[in-house]
């Protein structure tokens, strides 16, 4: 999220797209925050700590049959 | 893009599918569905099936809005687009969706008729705003994940006082249709071990919606992020469960999924719509409270009360196999139509109009894997 445009919308990069998108689904939303956007709306915020905590699993599970 | 690349690592899902290759079971096998058009595109699109043991099967469920819609429904909105009066705002992918006797919303367009595609109910309000002479209908469709962005757009056009706008409402319901899967399954041989629950979906209504799947059909359920790799954690972790002999509803996608969900997005859609009695499903046929209506509070807004809507139900081509491929029960390629009269150019029935319907995903993906590998086995044999 790169800027709250206030009303309830903010604009967002996606992956070098800008668009401007409702956040009047999600609670307390900053700029810098990812979010999930289905048609125009964030869905939820990305949890930055979770998603590591996801991706430590996964290079655990993938080193386990790598001798 | 972050928290997108990192889990499309190639190296890292060769790791992970030689973990399950080491894990499964060769003794049995494992039937599992994805329930969500998205995992089904995800699963096509990036092989992640090539990956899997032979004896890991993906069952592909009935998670695609358009796919399971009925003909009767669009056969409606045709009708509705065809009333000068109306100007139709629809996503794009039900464009192309066959209707009764050949029809489809594109060719009705064709025909002179007022339909708009949009990304965002955001658009077809602006539009309601801009053109207050159209009477503007907005065809809402989806699962809980397009249904909190319908209920706002109506609790907008109320506050806002506009009355040229309504909703023809579709919403229906996942755990209730994955219900009626399970409720579904008489034959062991073909029963679900598993499924893999769906991301955008579990973000609104949460994990807890699923835990029936385990403590009264006994089966587990992991839901998935849309990457490869999360799709493959998510077997992974269905896998163990199995093997461990436990059910239950477990979280791959934590970093944006929790157990309660959306609270904020529930109490839109809540204040917004009531359940139908019955809704039709595009291979599960009538499904009891699986779908929404506008509430009593809203009724001003719902586009079947201002236009008198009757929905006649409505055959599909007599040949074609979407039903039976919603349900799980046969592949796209059981169809005798696919990928000869039917193809995403011109669709016979709704599974191959969206990129999120198996055939759609089997067709632009699958069938040059299925052509690969039996090339591999014959010159294997």
């Amino acid at each position: 999220m790169t800027e709250l445009l206030g009303d309830g919308m903010a604009r967002i990069d996606m992956g070098g797209v800008s668009k401007a998108i409702s956040v009047a689904l999600v609670e307390n939303v900053a700029v810098g925050d990812f979010v999930v956007v289905h048609v125009g709306y964030a869905l939820s915020k990305i949890d930055a700590e979770e998603a590591e905590r996801t991706l430590a699993l996964l290079r655990e599970a993938a080193s386990m049959e790598t001798p | 893009m972050k928290y997108v690349d990192e889990y499309r690592d190639p190296e890292l899902a060769k790791g992970v599918a030689a973990t399950i290759a080491a894990e499964v079971d060769a003794a049995r096998g494992y039937r599992f569905m994805e329930f969500c058009g998205g995992h089904t595109h995800a699963i096509s699109r990036y092989g992640v099936e090539d990956m899997l043991p032979r004896n890991v099967a993906m069952i592909h469920g009935p998670g695609c809005p358009v796919c399971v819609l009925p003909v009767g429904r669009i056969d409606d909105a045709i009708r509705l687009a065809s009333d000068p009066r109306v100007t139709l705002c629809t996503y794009a992918d039900l464009m192309r969706v066959p209707a009764s006797r050949g029809a489809s919303l594109l060719k009705a367009r064709a025909a002179g008729a007022d339909i708009r595609m949009v990304y965002s109910t955001l658009d077809a309000l602006r539009i309601a705003e801009a053109e207050p002479e159209r009477e503007v209908v907005f065809l809402a469709i989806g699962f809980e994940t397009t249904t909190p962005p319908t209920a706002l757009a109506i609790k907008q056009a109320k506050a806002k006082a506009l009355r040229n706008f309504s909703v023809f409402c579709n919403h229906v319901l996942t755990p209730v249709a994955m219900r009626a899967i399970l409720a579904g399954e008489s034959d062991e041989a073909t029963a679900l071990d598993g499924i893999v629950g769906p991301a955008h979906v579990s973000t609104v209504i949460g994990a807890r919606p699923y835990e029936f799947v385990a403590n009264e059909y006994g089966k587990p359920v992991v839901i998935s992020g849309f990457e490869p790799l999360d799709v493959m954690q998510s077997i992974l972790m269905l896998v163990r469960q199995i093997n461990e002999g436990r059910c239950a509803v477990e979280n791959q996608y934590v970093r944006a999924v929790t157990r309660d969900g959306n609270a904020r997005a529930q109490r839109e859609m809540d204040e917004v719509f009531e359940l139908q009695e019955s809704f039709e499903w595009r291979g599960l046929g009538m499904v009891p409270y699986s779908a929404l209506r506008l509430a009593e509070a809203f009724a001003a807004f719902d586009a079947e009360k201002r236009f008198g809507i009757h929905t006649v139900a409505a055959a599909d081509n007599p040949a074609c196999e979407c039903g039976a491929i919603l349900r799980g029960a046969k592949k796209p390629t059981d169809c005798r139509l696919f990928g000869t009269l039917c193809s995403p150019e011109t669709p016979m029935g709704s599974c191959m109009v969206s990129s999120e319907g198996s055939c759609a995903a089997h067709y632009a993906y699958g069938r040059f894997r299925d052509r690969s590998r039996a090339r591999m086995e014959r010159a294997a044999s």
